[in-house]
């Protein structure tokens, strides 16, 4: 027993980087729950929180990237809420086809990203000046955009289902049973995973967790997926935002770490002379990233439009300082080359749960901002501080 | 003439390192000197104690100005002496015009605000006094290097300078700008200005001084003056190089080399920024199965040679061409000599060879990552494994291979950078001082996979400051000089002299 508790501490310590955000993020929850007499955690709520976080998630994911790379982008926002005013004007006014318009819409995102990346990598403009012009042009083109009409409403029941729907269920019980059987299929694919991690590792003679440490580590992110889908259950079941967020996670951890060009971005992040020397085309990887940032915009544009069911004039203000501070509160260094898409999720969702959370206790508004920013400097204090001790 | 300076057996240390063991230096008042040695032999190290950069109790021994011990804390001490340091990395801001730069610091004011007109006007005697005549309100940026370097030498004028210390003045200058430089110096000696030159150039040196001093490994090893017809240029490289070498070198199998791996003809490279060639008009040639060392001073154009070559990833205008395998190739990326199979290990591992934030295996296969590829996923099984074999075949130290490089001794990160060079399997490899800053141990290592590698097949060309190293390990020398190759040895007829006598001219 006692062994087992110096290894737990180990554990953590060892990767205190990687859990504090979880910790912290469990914090929130506590502290939330309490002062909120449990409705943070209800079912309602975690649903509606997870819908809050989605569109700034995938903001977070794609920044993420860019600030790898050591760039920045302060474009998102506003790109984001232009995608949402052409994607109304196309569905409403043009009366296009739903999948269609989303294609649509999706390319444009991207080619505004690679024209960043063209003004980054090629006219040599620093990101935050080619970006911060971004902002006023995309502020500006959501105004046009809406300038006839004012905020349009968005009748397609498909894309107002993409940030406010649920899946379906099978059975007609108290209880959404589809959610549950998803939970155990994830639970399943986590223990299948990290078994098998388990075991290349130990093949290799590496380091592992103790047989005691897995097993432990295992049952609790078990019932955590579990208890997240019993909750999701009880109220209406999975929504697609958590769907898309962990396809996307999932795309873009796999891209990062398994192809080549995902490596290829660390190393021009982490040194863009040697990785120059090393044969790989820093003004690609540039391109290739902003490209990315733009087209995760067209997806919260998406997601954002279709959460209020209509393009506003004022869409996609400050999502970009939300989607950065996400980023950093997950562990994204400023003087690049290291960070994780995971890392930002959370740290997106940290950020929404301080919001949300607030938001039930009533707290003003200024105060929020306030709360914001500060756990926005620690956060990355504690980042700072713990880099270098954990290998 | 009276001594001006005296500096008594001072000794430096930095961990790990003599930089300065027991030297002594002594200039007298009016006089040109001149403090001549190999790379790494000590004369920069003595100057920044002079001038106060390592203040007083960072070193051993005195420091005397006419006969007064000195205890500098910093350069404002050194500059009340009228020392003044003029570094070969000029200390100019482009953006401000010249009479700005030349009274940054020592602004003349009058009630705490700056006095422009005065600025201006006093900017205007001391540019006269160095020959330069151009507006004091032209931005610094908007004249060329060699008129740069009069405007420091005004600025120092303007500190009521007496003892002026010039770090390789010559070394970015073309020859006109070189010999109006000499010229001042001389003139500046009439007005009574003493003037200590730090070169590498020993014709200037025969040209200029009244009294040399040689340094050689951080010691003081020759003083000759013209008053007493000492003064000698064959003696100078003499003790320059001074020492045998040592055998630090394992021997291998000499085989009479192969084809032509590489071959570059007529390279020219100009930097657009500071306006002039850093490369020029340079050939060289290696054969499989040969060392080839390319030896000359710091500055001489090895590594701009080597970048040129290698990808041109400065982004230099270069002109010339580049066969690998007689096979006339296109060399504007460093990918394309990825491809066609050259490697360059570069001299600064931390600024461009590693990636220091990334773990022993990441580093080591990115250059090659495409080998480990299989169905658009890097086996990352694969890629351990070849990351073991690294370890275990150089005897990289390191808890395991998952550490970052940051974390690595020199040697070490010079053996992963090695290794991940070694990795894209290439039939040229470039290296560009290989053993710098590393112990002797990890040399001798170094030194054997060298060898292995020649007996292998590969053609190797070596850039390195060490000649006992360029020596030991070449089939076959090019010597450098102002960024042409200057002369070309067989190993047999190379001497440290005849080297240092090439790179010096």
């Amino acid at each position: 027993m006692k062994t087992y508790f110096s290894d737990l501490k180990a554990l953590l310590q060892e990767n205190i980087r990687d859990y504090g955000m979880f910790i912290a993020l469990a914090f929130i929850f506590l502290i939330f729950s309490i002062s909120t007499g449990g409705l943070f955690v209800s079912a309602r709520n975690i649903s509606n929180l997870l819908n809050q976080t989605g569109y700034i998630a995938v903001l977070s994911i794609g920044v993420t990237l860019v600030i790898i790379i050591r760039h920045i982008d302060l474009s998102i926002g506003f790109v984001s809420g232009f995608i949402g005013a052409v994607a109304a004007t196309l569905l409403v006014g043009g009366g296009m086809n739903v999948f269609l318009v989303i294609g649509i819409v999706l390319v444009i995102g991207t080619i505004i990203g690679l024209w960043h990346g063209f003004l980054v990598a090629y006219m040599k403009l620093p990101a935050f000046v080619a970006t911060l012009a971004g902002m006023l042009i995309f502020r500006g083109a959501i105004l046009q955009v809406t300038a006839g009409t004012g905020t349009i409403i968005i009748n397609n029941d498909f894309f107002n289902a993409i940030s406010n729907g649920y899946i379906p269920d099978l059975f007609n019980a108290n209880l959404h049973i589809l959610t549950i059987i998803v939970g155990m299929l994830g639970v399943i694919l986590y223990v299948y995973s990290d078994l098998k991690n388990y075991r290349v590792k130990k093949s290799y003679g590496f380091k592992v967790l103790s047989k005691e440490m897995l097993a432990s580590k295992m049952i609790f992110v078990s019932f955590l997926i579990l208890g997240l889908s019993l909750v999701l259950a009880s109220h209406r079941g999975l929504p697609y935002t958590l769907i898309i967020i962990i396809a996307i996670v999932a795309i873009y951890h796999f891209f990062l770490k398994f192809t080549v060009l995902g490596r290829h971005v660390y190393a021009v992040g982490g040194n863009p002379e040697a990785a120059e020397l090393s044969g790989i085309s820093v003004k690609m990887i540039t391109l290739f990233v902003f490209g990315s940032m733009g087209f995760l915009s067209a997806v919260s544009g998406i997601m954002f439009a279709s959460r209020l069911q209509s393009a506003t004039t004022t869409a996609g203000t400050l999502f970009e300082l939300q989607a950065i501070a996400g980023a950093f509160v997950g562990g994204v260094s400023a003087s690049g080359g290291v960070g994780k898409v995971t890392g930002s999720v959370i740290g997106a969702l940290v950020m929404a749960s301080l919001t949300n959370g607030m938001n039930l206790m009533g707290i003003n508004i200024s105060l929020q901002y306030i709360v914001q920013g500060f756990v926005l400097i620690a956060a990355v204090i504690f980042d700072i501080r713990t880099r270098g001790k954990t290998r | 003439m009276a001594t001006i300076l005296e500096m008594r057996n001072i000794t430096k240390e930095f961990p790990g390192v003599k930089a300065l063991d027991q030297v002594n230096f002594q200039v007298e008042a009016g006089e040109i000197h001149c403090l001549v040695g190999e790379n790494g032999a000590g004369k920069s190290t003595l100057m920044k104690v002079l001038s106060g950069v390592f203040p007083h109790g960072e070193y051993d021994g005195d420091i005397l100005v006419k006969d007064t011990i000195q205890t500098f804390k910093g350069i404002k001490d050194s500059e009340a002496q009228g020392i003044v340091i003029i570094y070969q990395e000029l200390a100019l801001i482009p953006e401000l015009p010249i009479y700005e730069n030349i009274f940054l610091g020592h602004e003349k004011v009058s009630n705490k605000i700056i006095n422009w007109n005065e600025q201006i006007e006093a900017s205007e005697r001391y540019l006269d006094l160095v020959n330069l005549h151009v507006l004091p309100a032209t931005k610094v940026k908007d004249i060329g290097v060699g008129k740069q370097q009069l405007v420091e030498i005004a600025k120092a004028l303007s500190k009521d300078v007496k003892i002026l210390i010039l770090d390789e003045p010559t070394a970015a200058l073309n020859d006109e700008e070189s010999l109006n430089l000499l010229r001042l110096l001389k003139e500046l000696k009439k007005e009574g200005v003493t003037s200590i030159m730090i070169t590498h150039k020993l014709k200037e040196v025969m040209e200029i001084a009244d009294t040399v001093t040689v340094l050689r490994d951080g010691k003081t090893v020759d003083h000759m003056t013209r008053a007493e017809g000492t003064l000698d240029q064959a003696r100078m490289i003499q003790s320059m190089v001074g020492r045998e070498i040592e055998d630090v070198f394992p021997k291998r199998q000499k085989a009479a080399p192969g084809d032509i791996m590489l071959e570059a003809m007529n390279l020219t490279a100009y930097h657009p920024f500071l306006g002039r060639d850093l490369v020029k008009d340079s050939s060289l040639n290696v054969r499989a199965g040969e060392v080839v060392g390319i030896a000359g001073l710091m500055g001489s154009g090895r590594t701009e040679l080597a970048l040129s070559i290698f990808g041109n990833p400065k982004n230099y205008r270069v002109s010339g061409t580049v066969k690998i395998e007689g096979k006339e190739i296109a060399f504007d990326r460093p990918k394309k000599l990825i491809d066609a199979g050259v490697a360059y290990v570069s001299e600064d591992r931390k600024g461009n060879g590693l990636v220091l934030i990334q773990d022993v295996r990441e580093n080591i296969t990115l250059a090659n990552l495409k080998a480990l590829v299989s169905s658009l996923v890097i086996d990352q099984s694969e890629e351990i494994l070849v990351a073991e074999k690294y370890r275990k075949d150089y005897n990289i130290k390191t808890p395991n291979i998952e550490q970052k490089v940051v974390n690595l001794s020199g040697g070490n990160q010079q053996k992963v950078s090695l290794a991940k060079w070694l990795y894209t399997q290439p039939k040229v490899l470039i290296l560009d001082e290989p053993t710098r800053g590393i112990d002797v141990g990890a040399k001798y290592e170094i030194y054997k996979l060298i060898n292995a590698l020649v007996e292998r097949g590969l053609a190797i060309l070596l850039i390195s400051s060490e000649l006992p190293e360029v020596l030991g390990m070449s089939d076959r020398v090019y010597v450098m000089n102002d960024g042409t190759v200057a002369g070309e040895l067989p190993i047999a007829e190379a001497t440290q002299e005849k080297i240092m006598a090439m790179a010096t001219n």
